[in-house]
């Protein structure tokens, strides 16, 4: 019992509030989706037969499982975090394997009373392994034998979720690319990346050899300024090889533009193609993949600065837009509290991040630092996607909003994440033996 | 340590958060377009027209009643065919014809992908039966109930009208905005002149539907929602019976008859022959059938009673008779010889005097009359008398309700003619006309044309000495019975009443003894008609008669026109004859009935089928 009481007065109240109102905001929403104004008897939010009531079943479970999780020795997740790493691998493979195919999907894995998705799981024993390959004081990221192994230790899961079909649930994992900054990783690869990402954009908008053409003059304008810059011997010096350089990212930069139009026109299936290309073009189809972005649009755009009221939204209630209890939850909010209930969601969010990345500051630990950095930033990356594809800024992923969405294997894989780091939050006064 | 990258994150977590706040701003805020996009989806609009009034005649007789038939209406935009085969096969179309209907609706100037746009219209209850389950099956197929008109009889076509679609034009012009595209409106008779209390007012649901298009209850409560009202009833005038029988007399035959109530204007029967059976124009077939009654030569679609106009023929006499005693230029025992030197006569007993001219239908007598009214002598100058005359003559025939339009409760009514002055002037210049001019205007020829509704009003005002109604079809309006006020008014005639005593008698005698003879009746009826023979350069002179009945207090006042049917007394008299006594509930003549009806002039009309 002193165990207990030690958590209770150690743990972090504010982020276990946060957890809580999402999770009960989800649920209510997700009420508020399957509500149905016609119905003969009046619908219940403890209805097992509907999603609300079932939610409310996973968010039982949930408290069941933290507590499993508080009980447990701190100790134990850095201890086993391989095991545990191995353990969804080897799932993840048998999944790969068995799993029969749902939506073009095969990573549902069926245990009899219900069905999970490992790969949700496979966030949480990640972070743990990299935390665990990173945290020993001799351990430096500039090191390459060090970036290489952790790189390796997060491909490996994504090859097999790949595998299963499930390409939202792998660019999940690019939010480790942000703890390893925070590690480390250099700013200008960071860079990169979001300049490729804008390169990709491009790509998809306009004709691949404008932008071609764009960058060529670019570079020519830099190179001649470079030369009119060169005044003084040093300068001169330098010319060559500053000349040199700019030639070599432009051209790296044209490379990027001709693989992402290949990678877009000749790598990426039908499906995948239009998930993209519809981000770009809405109206390319407006009844196909289209459909989803516009019904989305159409439901949170109409639900100006109020809102309708609380189950009084008519696009989320008659099913307009699709997946709306599980990926699409957010159109909900936007349709029935409008921008003041949007605005106050995505603050609540962030603060909540906020707060994660403070917690993961003050770890005295390497170990829980690194597994905390990644809790935040994998809540933020489906954050950003997930509430990024409701409002047509990025293309339609299916990964879910954490603890709102419905879904069991979503809320108990956060559950499991956020409370593993609370727990080693509330010990971080304690040293971790390795 | 490595504060610059935690600075960057968190950096990175806020400006997301920030920029999706300004987006979701531009999203629910700045653009309303979504707000509308999400009431297309989510919001039908269900329009729920009024029933129409009914029509019913003067004893309770339904004449006009509502089927309930159903358009499907398409949206474009939600519309999808997996299978058109299968499609066509559900709903009994072809895939050809289906393009053409979707194709007709894309040309269509009020078309557009998110709006209903008819499909199928007016299926029966029993079309709509065989398709009605699949229509579920299709995404963007709508149901439109509404009404067409049916009638348990085929009488009274011309003056009941029919509705159809409202035209482009009717619907850019209207005033106040109430029709819409597609809604029916009445385009002729009394559809169209009794519009605004027949169709009632229509009646706007909002209901929200789900994706799959299944209602799901009222928009807001219902607070946008107007109930419809239906449209009001009317009682005709019309004696459905009498209605009838006319019609029966006059096949076979081109022309009119109107018969009048004459304390009231109330209009008992309108016949124009030939007519065509009023169900044509209602319903689907609309379209073809209006195409075929407007092409057939014999123009039914023609509402002869308004319409048609005639030199009046003797039927004249009467008026002139009228006026020459209320100018005093004769009395009722003025006496003249039928001197064919003048004009053109038959042969009866001469000299007459007003009443005898009357029973013989003296030619002479009425020109010496009209010479009488014409000159009188007020003015030395020969054509300055003539117009003197010709002034003090006109208003008191215009008076009788000839020259201008009879303000009848039906569109499209002609006025006849009765020249004035100014138009002899412009014929043969000013003061370059007299009185032999202008005299065959003494025996109803000429210059002058009628229309057979107001050869009924006139006769209607003689059954009255001196006064008349105008002419109507509906008695009264809606529940509370209500009656418009115009047709309350008494039209008072410049004739002093005691001058239709001599005229009534004469009109007496022809019935008993004169021109029409032949009609008298062994009954108690006492008919006072005239008969008519209306000059026609094209063919067979017109036969002519009016009447009514009994002589004193009279029930029914008619006019009987019939084209090509040679004298008033032939033809028309005796149609009046049964009419009055089908009217007055007394036995017909059989043998003038079965006469009348086998009687078929359709071999005359030979010139019209061009």
């Amino acid at each position: 019992m002193r165990n207990v009481d030690k958590i209770s007065s150690n743990i972090d109240w504010i982020t276990v509030g946060f957890y809580s109102l999402f999770v009960l905001l989800g649920w209510f929403n997700i009420f508020a989706v399957v509500y149905d104004p016609e119905a003969e008897a009046t619908q219940s939010m403890f209805d097992f037969s509907m999603n609300a009531g079932k939610q409310l079943m996973w968010i039982c479970t949930a408290v069941v499982l933290i507590i499993m999780i508080l009980v447990i020795d701190f100790k134990f997740y850095s201890t086993f975090a391989y095991v545990i790493y191995g353990l969804i691998i080897l799932l993840l493979i048998v999944t790969t394997l068995v799993a029969t195919e749902v939506n073009g999907s095969r990573s549902w894995l069926d245990i009899g009373f219900t069905r999970i998705q490992p790969a949700e799981f496979a966030k949480f024993a990640t972070a743990l392994a990299l935390a665990k390959y990173m945290s020993p004081v001799n351990v430096k990221y500039e090191r390459f034998e060090t970036k290489l192994v952790s790189a390796f230790i997060l491909a490996l899961p994504c090859v097999f979720i790949l595998l299963q079909n499930e390409t939202g649930s792998t660019l999940v994992f690019s939010a480790f690319i942000l703890v390893l900054y925070r590690e480390g990783l250099s700013g200008v690869i960071l860079l990169i990346g979001v300049m490729s990402a804008l390169l990709l954009v491009l790509t998809l908008i306009y004709d691949k050899f404008i932008i071609v053409y764009v960058i060529g003059g670019l570079a020519f304008i830099v190179i001649l300024y470079l030369i009119q810059a060169a005044t003084n011997s040093t300068k001169k010096r330098l010319l060559l090889r500053n000349i040199f350089v700019v030639a070599i990212v432009a051209g790296i930069c044209s490379g990027v533009v001709f693989g992402v139009d290949f990678f877009v026109n000749k790598i990426l299936q039908e499906h995948q193609r239009n998930r993209v290309m519809v981000l770009i073009d809405q109206e390319l189809d407006p009844k196909g993949v289209g459909y989803h972005v516009r019904q989305s649009k159409i439901a949170i755009g109409s639900g100006e600065f109020w809102g309708k009221g609380f189950l009084q939204g008519t696009q989320t209630k008659f099913d307009f837009v699709p997946e709306q209890s599980t990926d699409f939850i957010f159109c909900t909010i936007g349709e029935e509290h409008g921008w003041f209930g949007s605005t106050l969601l995505i603050g609540l969010y962030v603060a909540f991040m906020l707060r994660l990345l403070f917690l993961a500051e003050r770890q005295k630990d390497k170990f829980s630092r690194i597994y905390g950095y990644s809790v935040a930033c994998l809540i933020f990356i489906h954050f950003m996607v997930n509430i990024g594809m409701t409002i047509g800024v990025f293309p339609v992923i299916g990964i879910p909003l954490p603890f709102f969405s419905y879904g069991g294997s979503s809320l108990w894989s956060f559950t499991i994440l956020l409370f593993i780091f609370l727990k080693l939050d509330a010990h971080r006064g304690e040293v971790l033996v390795h | 340590m490595n504060s610059i990258q935690r600075k960057v994150i968190q950096f990175v977590f806020i400006f997301v958060g920030l920029i999706y706040v300004g987006r979701l701003f531009v999203l629910q805020i700045l653009d309303s377009r979504y707000k509308l996009e999400a009431e297309i989806n989510a919001v039908e609009k269900i329009i729920e027209y009024p029933n129409r009034g009914l029509i019913y005649d003067r004893k309770g007789k339904l004449l006009v009643f509502n089927t309930p038939v159903f358009d499907i209406t398409v949206i474009l935009r939600e519309f999808r065919l997996s299978d058109t085969l299968e499609f066509c096969n559900k709903f009994g179309i072809t895939p050809d014809s289906l393009k053409g209907i979707v194709a007709d609706l894309k040309k269509d100037r009020g078309y557009s992908r998110n709006k209903p746009m008819p499909l199928f219209k007016q299926l029966s209850t029993e079309d709509f039966g065989k398709i009605q389950n699949f229509l579920s099956d299709y995404h963007g197929l709508y149901v439109q109930a509404r009404t067409v008109r049916s009638y348990p009889h085929k009488s009274l076509a011309n003056a009941l009208g029919y509705i159809g679609e409202i035209s482009r034009t009717t619907l850019e012009k209207q005033p106040n905005n109430y029709y819409r595209q597609g809604d029916y409106i009445g385009l002729s008779g009394l559809e169209q002149s009794y519009e605004d209390v027949l169709r009632g007012q229509r009646g706007v649901r909002f209901v929200m539907k789900d994706v799959k298009g299944v209602q799901k209850g009222r928009y807001r409560s219902g607070a946008y929602d107007t109930t419809s009202v239906a449209g009001e009833n009317l009682v005709s005038t019309i004696d459905l019976e009498l209605q009838q029988y006319g019609e029966l007399l006059m096949q076979g035959k081109i022309g009119s008859i109107v018969a009048i109530e004459p304390e009231t204007g109330e209009i008992l029967a309108f016949v124009s022959a030939p007519s065509y059976d009023p169900a044509l124009l209602s319903g689907r077939l609309y379209s073809k059938n209006y195409g075929r009654i407007l092409m057939d030569p014999s123009k039914p679609l023609f509402n002869r009673p308004l319409m048609a106009m005639y030199p009046p023929g003797s039927i004249f006499k009467l008026a002139q008779a009228l006026t020459g005693l209320e100018l005093g230029v004769i009395t009722e025992r003025t006496q003249f010889s039928c001197d064919k030197s003048l004009v053109n006569c038959h042969s009866h007993p001469s000299p007459t005097d007003l009443r005898s001219s009357i029973q013989w239908s003296c030619n002479p007598y009425y020109f010496l009359t009209f010479k009488k009214i014409i000159n009188q002598d007020l003015s030395t100058n020969k054509y300055k008398d003539t117009e003197i005359g010709y002034d003090m003559w006109r208003p008191h025939i215009m008076s009788m309700g000839f020259g201008s339009k009879i303000d009848i409760d039906l569109p499209n009514v002609k006025s006849g003619n009765i020249p004035s002055n100014q138009y002899y002037d412009k014929l043969y210049g000013d003061l370059r006309w007299k009185f032999s001019t202008i005299y065959s205007l003494s025996i109803g020829q000429g210059e002058i044309s009628i229309i057979p509704i107001q050869m009924a009003n006139f006769v209607a005002m003689i059954a009255n000495r001196g006064y008349y109604y105008s002419p109507h079809l509906v008695r009264s309006i809606g529940q509370d019975k209500r009656m418009m006020e115009k047709y309350k008014m008494r039209h008072q005639t410049t004739i002093h009443p005691k001058h239709f005593k001599p005229i009534v008698d004469g009109m007496e005698q022809v019935v008993l003894a004169g021109t029409a003879a032949w009609t008298r009746s062994k009954d108690s009826v006492v008919i006072c008609g005239k008969t008519g023979t209306a000059e026609n350069p094209h063919g067979d002179d017109h036969s002519v008669f009016i009447a009514f009945a009994p002589k004193d207090n009279p029930k029914i006042a008619i006019a009987v026109f019939v084209e090509n049917a040679g004298f008033g007394a032939m033809t028309a008299a005796p149609i009046a004859n049964l009419m009055i006594h089908k009217y007055l509930k007394r036995k017909p003549n059989e043998y003038m009935e079965d006469y009348i009806i086998n009687k078929d002039l359709t071999g005359k009309y030979g010139s019209y089928k061009k």
